[in-house]
């Protein structure tokens, strides 16, 4: 669990984070959506108590990381694709960490395997390549095996096996119980991964909800319905709320009504129906629409 | 809340034994850290080599062309010359001290480490307990290897141990490579970048010295006596002369120098966004 009350961070004039609250919840993947230059990878700072905050407080588990005893076993975070000494093999960069709280060595070559860099952790970390040093951050952020774990854009610079790899890890992650805290600047993988969504734009909170309800809410399902009745049709499911609209002849985009409503109006009233699926409008469809005016404002200020 | 502590691969939890961050934890952490970058036993052998060869070779030099000198200059103190090699030794063993820290800095690795130690302090201790011990060893080591050597090539006209005030210098040279280390460290921490701390070091003990000479001697006198160069200098002088202070109140301001450094560096460490 962590949990951010209102939390502030200014640098100089420049304010990177305002006045931002949110908690996220064990057992389910938590995107952190935002722009590039929103505040993710400062909150994220802050959380590990790396950045002091200008105001406001950040918990993990309820404490302050530096209040618990074994940080490494509260929080596994990667902050940064590179945050190891490329002199220092993979394996000796783990054992270092793992010292610090106690950590078996049996521990280190479990990660290790885990994340798949059994045959070259022994190898200079300086050496791998961008996806490789990713998995070496994540089987440092695991290493403790923490209650909850953090990531900040995982899936930079990671190839397709390797973007799979992490969705799926973040998911058995959560489905053992984990809180787990993804930032993307990509509505997409949001999407893939993400069931509660907390979105930031100019360090301000902009939503904190359930990704299906940032979705319907921000855009609102479509329905898509082909019939050899159209206009019969058109007439049954027409009233206040429902708009329809028709881009090519026999097929209706209805929103405001459910598929199943739809289904059991057409059946009433006789009419047969050769299509009916529902559209959902996309992650970044709604996150464009939430965060329009934002983007705007600060897209004026920076040409001003 | 209810804590699953299943893992992905097999439970470790039974072999972690009451994991919790200690002090002796972080200095192991320390310890694996120093040892496993290569630059590490690189610097410190030519820091070894450096002292031991260039204390003998100064022998060497001294023993085949006579001990007299230019005319009416003092002869050189025979113990003075098997440690002439400490001048740049401390280059190479401040050096490394900066890269101790900064190292960790540039690269990233300091938010790996506070992120498994958010305290951060214990991080600064327990580098200083670490790298501080190694430097004393590999110190004495080659300040004692050095005197030896080099009193063997001067032969009758060389010094033991035994004699007054020659084992204090020769530990003397010993604390003072360390010293210069532990501020390089603290520099380091201080400035963290390499090239501005290796700067403010060679400005504080190569090139001040040489600055406050230029000044008037009244200023010059006292200010020159406290320079941490002069003050750890007298220390490992067998005679240090009127002119500085006499050893050991040189060692107390020396001491000084690297604990005030690194009292400053703990305090922004702490202080500071990593």
């Amino acid at each position: 669990m962590i949990e951010v009350v209102r939390l502030s961070k200014h640098y100089g004039d420049t304010v990177a984070v305002d006045d931002l609250s949110f908690t996220v919840r064990p057992g389910i993947v938590t995107g952190f959506l935002g722009p590039n230059g929103a505040g993710k990878s400062t909150t994220m700072r802050m959380i590990m108590g790396l950045d002091r905050p200008t105001s406001g407080a950040a918990t993990v588990n309820g404490r302050s990381l530096a209040e618990h005893r074994a940080p490494l076993r509260e929080i596994g975070a990667l902050l940064e694709a590179r945050a190891i000494q490329p002199g220092r093999s993979a394996r000796d960069h783990l054992l270092a960490l793992a010292a610090t709280t106690g950590i078996s060595d049996r521990r280190v070559d479990e990660v290790l395997d885990l994340v798949g860099l059994h045959d070259v952790a022994r190898r200079r970390a300086g050496a791998f390549s961008l996806g490789m040093g990713q998995r070496l951050g994540i089987a440092s952020a695991l290493l403790g095996d923490p209650r909850t774990i953090m990531l900040d854009e995982p899936v930079n610079g990671l190839d397709p096996d390797g973007i799979l790899w992490i969705r799926n890890l973040l998911k058995s992650l959560a489905a053992e119980g984990r809180t787990v805290f993804v930032s993307s600047h990509l509505m997409s993988e949001m999407a893939l991964t993400a069931e509660q969504l907390v979105v930031v734009a100019r360090g301000r909170l902009i939503a904190d909800v359930a990704v299906a309800d940032f979705v319907r809410n921000a855009v609102g399902d479509r329905v898509r319905v082909r019939s050899p009745h159209a206009t019969e049709l058109l007439r049954v499911l027409s009233g206040p709320g429902v708009t329809i609209t028709s881009t090519e002849r026999g097929v209706l985009d209805v929103t405001g009504l459910t598929a199943e409503a739809i289904g059991e109006r057409a059946f009433a009233a006789g009419l047969v129906l050769h299509e009916l699926a529902t559209e959902h409008a996309s992650l970044e469809e709604a996150f464009m629409a939430m965060t329009k005016d934002l983007t705007d404002y600060s897209a004026r200020k920076v040409a001003a | 809340m209810s804590t699953d502590t299943s893992t992905l691969a097999g439970s470790a939890l039974p072999a972690l034994s009451a994991p919790r961050v200690t002090t002796a934890r972080v200095i192991r952490s320390e310890w694996i850290k120093l040892r496993s970058l290569r630059s590490t036993p690189i610097t410190l052998v030519a820091a070894l080599a450096v002292v031991i060869g260039l204390g003998v070779a100064a022998a060497a030099v001294v023993s085949s062309g006579g001990r007299a000198g230019p005319p009416g200059a003092q002869a050189v103190d025979p113990t003075d010359l098997s440690l002439s090699g400490v001048t740049l030794g401390q280059l190479i063993i401040g050096v490394l001290g900066v890269l101790v820290v900064t190292g960790e800095y540039t690269t990233g690795m300091i938010r790996a480490t506070f992120s498994a130690v958010p305290t951060r302090l214990p991080v600064l201790w327990a580098k200083i307990v670490v790298f501080g011990g190694v430097v004393l060893a590999i110190s004495l080591v080659s300040s004692l290897a050095a005197f030896l050597g080099g009193q063997a090539v001067l032969g009758t006209d060389g010094v033991t141990l035994g004699d007054s005030g020659v084992l204090r210098a020769v530990l003397g040279a010993a604390i003072y490579l360390t010293g210069i280390g532990l501020l390089g460290l603290a520099l380091g921490a201080i400035l963290r970048r390499t090239a501005g701390a290796i700067g403010a070091l060679v400005g504080l003990i190569l090139i001040l010295p040489t600055m406050v000479g230029l000044l008037p001697d009244s200023w010059s006198g006292p200010l020159a006596k406290v320079l941490p160069s002069n003050a750890g200098g007298v220390f490992m002088a067998v005679d240090p002369g009127s002119a500085l202070l006499a050893p050991w109140a040189g060692l107390a301001v020396f001491v000084t120098w690297f604990a005030g450094a690194l009292v400053i560096a703990a305090v922004l460490l702490r202080r500071r966004d990593a």
